[in-house]
């Protein structure tokens, strides 16, 4: 314990990477390294006590009794029988921490002994050892420290054994659900097979894995069991006169606390500022030793997406703009010390009725692009950082959070990706499309409740006044999609944005919601930008695509125009992952190699790395979208059919 | 539901009756005769065998278990010896007492925490959030038997705002105001730390539902961030806070026993360790086995509560 309290926070200090902001990491070190040094300032004192020179802390003076604090020859008082506080609050800490670290190691010894034998035998072994577990976890806990008590006698020793036996179940079950996750790993199965006894197996494969948590939940117990073993002296059933820890003399005092307070208040402030040094050096530890915490995970993303733009720099909306008109955008992500440009200026327009599909691999930053435009990416770590963003004319990056909130879900709605995860889970369909409704329109419940159904049943949904009462999860993955969608025509959207909205479903159902989308389409005339991963859904509903890699439009043009003849390779190379049907010697294999990260995007063309046809020309400097036409363009300086190409633009 | 709720009190029986075999194998592991005790170190074999004969010790432990629970359900838990009374009197009138002190401060802190938590997530890094993880941290490091006898200096002695001691005044009052007065103090005290936890539990969990993809829909669909926080995510966070605050029951009851001590609350607490100092533990077994029974009905509400919040539960 000793050894991981000194080492941990040297470690914290050394790994500010890829974590929230610099500022809370401070905030929290700063605070671990507060508590390291109020608890190795009180362990230092504690353990020096019989090399000070203190008075003997057990002889009584009835003379001397109740001196206050700052008395000659007794900085902190007397107490009722004249005996020097100092020296009984620095011998009576030393008995704390004894008993409250002796109690942390014991519990942690038998707990994580069950833990490991549970979690690496499962089957009956593991019923019977947690089944006891949870019957321990069913007593609240001081009472059953206080039984054992009761049992055992009062007496430190047995108030440390009653607060250490309490404590095993944490342990237990901390260390069971590791170990459990564990011994399903392929290198222990190699142990194994190598011939390996389980308790080899055990204590040299799985419990240097497990260690972590088990100092986690040490320092994270360590400072109740100092309390507890404390408060069980100060009900008089943990240490027996003369022997004394804080606990105790705080019992003690509290007899005459009316008359002498600082007999009683000292011992307490003192175990105040041990446990509060020990937590506090616990949550360092936990932060450094949680693999969650520690990439960062936990940072709240605000309604909206940040803007950080030169307001000089904003570019005019287009000649002819359309519906929405997307202007030389740029989104970024800052995580850690990095800079991710996920969307590196682009351009897109889209006309009343018309559907423009955005392709590329993940990460290409396609999905950014879709949900920057109405602002939700999250932030932190997202921010647009540039561009403009044209709704009707209107910029939206521009406009106040309240008339954004008015346009999402009104003109603008989204259909995202996995129906299971969009939807709350806690609220019926009904609720969830009601609410929708009811955010743009003024409709009294009854009203919305009516629309909500014709929505249902215009999305085909058998049975809608019956569905409305469903729980998400009650429903098929294409229902619910169904639903989303439902819920995006609530208010008679200019603008749809659908974020690969079938990828989440089987084919059968891919195709019944597509059909459902260009119905739609074709009825309601709304523009429609549908992100996708697949050029066989692009063709079977775009007018027009834009091709994405590494944050930017590589090639754009009508479908058909595109698919006869890509361009740029990237675009040929995503084509020929098409299966076609009837055609089984198609090669549809991936394409070799991965994008780009763009936080370190190379000069030149990125796609350059994967690219067959590179050459040196296209490592270096910008290379431009040559627009061929109004609609076709590529960015690409040797793309491929290009005599074709050509001809066609002639 | 209702079938749901049915179903989880069957699974409560087996719980309940392991707590009984734990408290009776407790009890019968203590050293020593109990006859012995009672007689004195004076006494001849014949009185013990007597007494053995009587209190039924000459039976094996099953037996003896056996003829316990039969007792226990016809509500006998054995008579006090200090006090000279049934145990189960004793035992339930403490134990109200106990519940109004219990039951107030976890009201307390689930109100407060829950309260602190959300702010402290939704001004994640800022000023609101830094203050409330350090009162949170103070608070969780406080021993509250020390918090209480601070507060009866500050607010008793000093400032003479509420009383010290006692559930209800000596002379006169015994009315709702009055129990109010008393238990200002000590059901603040008894929060304190039940506080802290729910309070960064909360915190953790909004962040953590605030993520979801369903939260980034229902910003999409133009609702208000107020809605988003307080109905969409409070919601989901709320499911996993619910059977934390079942579990900080058992804490704020466990914690009553230094509280009732401090403020010499006629509670279960200060009854289970003056039982203990005096070895009648007729009188602690009963007080053990009530308060946990009621500790694992609590917890059973807290999973009532989860479910009727999730459907998923169902």
């Amino acid at each position: 314990m000793t050894d991981a309290t000194i080492t941990a926070p040297a470690k914290a200090k050394k790994k500010p990477v890829g974590r929230p902001s610099t500022l809370a990491l401070l905030f929290n070190n700063t605070l671990a390294t507060v508590g390291l040094v109020i608890l190795a300032l009180i362990c230092l004192t504690a353990l020096a006590a019989p090399l000070l020179p203190l008075p003997d802390p057990d002889v009584t003076a009835p003379a001397n009794r109740l001196m206050p604090a700052f008395s000659d020859g007794h900085l902190l008082g007397t107490d009722h029988l004249g005996r020097d506080l100092l020296s009984r609050l620095i011998w009576g800490t030393r008995v704390s921490l004894a008993v409250g670290l002796s109690a942390t190691v014991i519990a942690a010894f038998f707990g994580s002994l069950l833990g490991l034998v549970a979690g690496y035998a499962g089957g009956r072994v593991d019923t019977l050892i947690m089944r006891g577990i949870d019957m321990v976890m069913a007593f609240p806990y001081i009472l059953l420290a206080l039984a054992i008590v009761a049992v055992l006698g009062p007496g430190l020793l047995n108030a440390l054994y009653a607060i250490a036996l309490v404590n095993i179940p944490f342990f237990a079950r901390n260390i069971r659900g590791i170990t459990l996750g564990l011994s399903r790993r392929e290198f222990v199965d190699a142990a194994r097979l190598a011939g390996k006894s389980p308790p080899q197996i055990l204590f040299i494969e799985i419990l240097p894995n497990v260690l972590p948590v088990i100092v986690i939940t040490m320092s994270t117990t360590v400072g109740w069991m100092v309390l507890e073993t404390a408060g069980l002296s100060f009900l008089g059933l943990g240490a027996q006169p003369p022997q004394a820890d804080l606990g105790s003399m705080l019992g003690e005092g509290r007899k005459i606390l009316f008359t002498a307070p600082h007999v009683s208040i000292i011992p307490g402030l003192m175990i105040f500022a041990l446990v509060m040094s020990i937590n506090l050096l616990g949550d360092g530890i936990r932060d450094i030793l949680d693999p969650r915490l520690r990439a960062g995970s936990l940072t709240r993303p605000v309604a909206r997406t940040k803007v950080i733009r030169d307001p000089k720099d904003i570019p005019p909306p287009s000649i002819e703009p359309g519906v929405l008109d997307i202007r030389d955008m740029r989104t970024e992500f800052q995580i850690g010390g990095s800079v991710y440009k996920a969307v590196g200026g682009v351009d897109l327009h889209l006309k009343k009725g018309e559907c423009l599909g955005i392709i590329g691999e993940s990460g290409s930053g396609k999905s950014v692009t879709a949900m920057s435009v109405m602002g939700l990416v999250p932030t932190p770590p997202g921010r647009v950082v540039g561009g403009a963003a044209y709704l009707n004319g209107e910029d939206l990056f521009g406009a106040s959070d309240k008339r954004v909130r008015d346009l999402r879900g009104g003109s603008v709605a989204y259909v995202f990706q996995d129906p299971l995860s969009t939807l709350h889970p806690l609220f019926t369909v009904g609720d969830q499309l009601i609410e929708a409704i009811q955010a743009h329109q003024p409709l009294s419940g009854s009203k919305a409740k009516e629309k909500a159904i014709e929505l249902l049943s215009l999305v085909r949904i058998p049975n809608a006044p019956e569905r409305l009462s469903a729980y998400p999860h009650e429903l098929s993955g294409g229902m619910r999609q169904r639903v989303c969608i439902a819920m995006a025509l609530a208010n008679d959207a200019n603008v749809l944005i659908a974020d690969e909205p079938t990828t989440a479903l089987d084919v059968t159902v891919q195709s019944q919601i597509l059909t459902l989308m260009n119905g739609l389409r074709r009825e309601r005339d709304a523009a429609i930008l549908f992100i996708t991963h697949d050029f066989g859904v692009v063709s079977a509903l775009c007018d027009r695509v834009a091709v994405m890699y590494a944050g930017r439009i590589v090639e754009t043009g009508v479908t058909a125009e595109v698919l006869a003849n890509p361009k740029h390779p990237y675009t040929a190379k995503l084509i020929d992952c098409v299966p076609v049907l009837g055609q089984p010697e198609r090669r549809t294999d991936a394409i070799e190699g991965r994008p780009p990260v763009v936080n370190n995007l190379p000069d030149g063309c990125a796609f350059a790395d994967r690219c067959p046809r590179v050459q040196t020309a296209c490592r270096t400097g910008q290379i431009e979208l040559e627009m061929a036409n109004e609609t076709r363009g590529v960015r690409c300086l040797f793309p491929m059919n290009k005599e074709l190409c050509d001809d066609q633009a002639s | 539901m209702g079938a749901y709720i049915a179903k989880r009190l069957l699974a409560a029986i087996p719980v309940l009756f392991g707590l009984t075999i734990i408290v009776f194998l407790i009890m019968a592991m203590i050293p020593g005769d109990p006859a012995t005790a009672i007689l004195g170190s004076y006494a001849t074999p014949e009185n013990v065998a007597k007494l053995n004969k009587d209190l039924g010790l000459d039976k094996t432990l099953f037996e003896q278990y056996v003829i316990w629970v039969g007792n226990l359900f016809q509500g006998d838990l054995g008579r006090s010896y200090t006090l000279n009374r049934p145990v189960l009197d004793e035992v339930l009138e403490r134990f109200s007492a106990t519940l109004i002190l219990a039951g107030t401060a976890l009201i307390l802190c689930s109100i407060l925490g829950l309260l602190a938590g959300v702010v402290s997530a939704v001004r994640q890094y800022g000023l609101a959030d830094k203050a409330i993880t350090l009162l949170v941290l103070v608070g969780i490091s406080t021993p509250s038997f020390w918090l209480g006898l601070l507060l009866i200096l500050i607010f008793a002695v000093n400032l003479r705002l509420f009383p010290a001691s006692g559930m209800y005044a000596i002379y006169g009052g015994g009315d709702l105001k009055d129990l109010m007065h008393h238990l200002a103090l000590p059901a603040f005290t008894l929060s304190v730390v039940a506080t802290g936890v729910i309070a960064r539990l909360t915190r953790t969990a909004m962040l953590e539902v605030l993520r979801q993809d369903y939260i980034r829909t229902a910003r999409a669909k133009g609702l208000s961030e107020r809605k988003v926080i307080y109905k969409h995510a409070f919601k989901s966070a709320l499911v996993s806070i619910v059977p934390v605050i079942g579990i900080q029951a058992g804490f704020v009851i466990g914690g009553a026993v230094y509280i009732e001590t401090v403020f010499q609350w006629p509670g279960i607490g200060s009854m289970l360790v003056k039982a203990i100092s005096t070895r009648d533990l007729l009188l602690v077994q009963g007080g053990v086995l009530v308060v946990a029974s009621a500790y694992v009905l609590f917890n059973l509400a807290a999973d009532v509560v989860q479910t009727m919040l999730d459907p998923r539960l169902r």
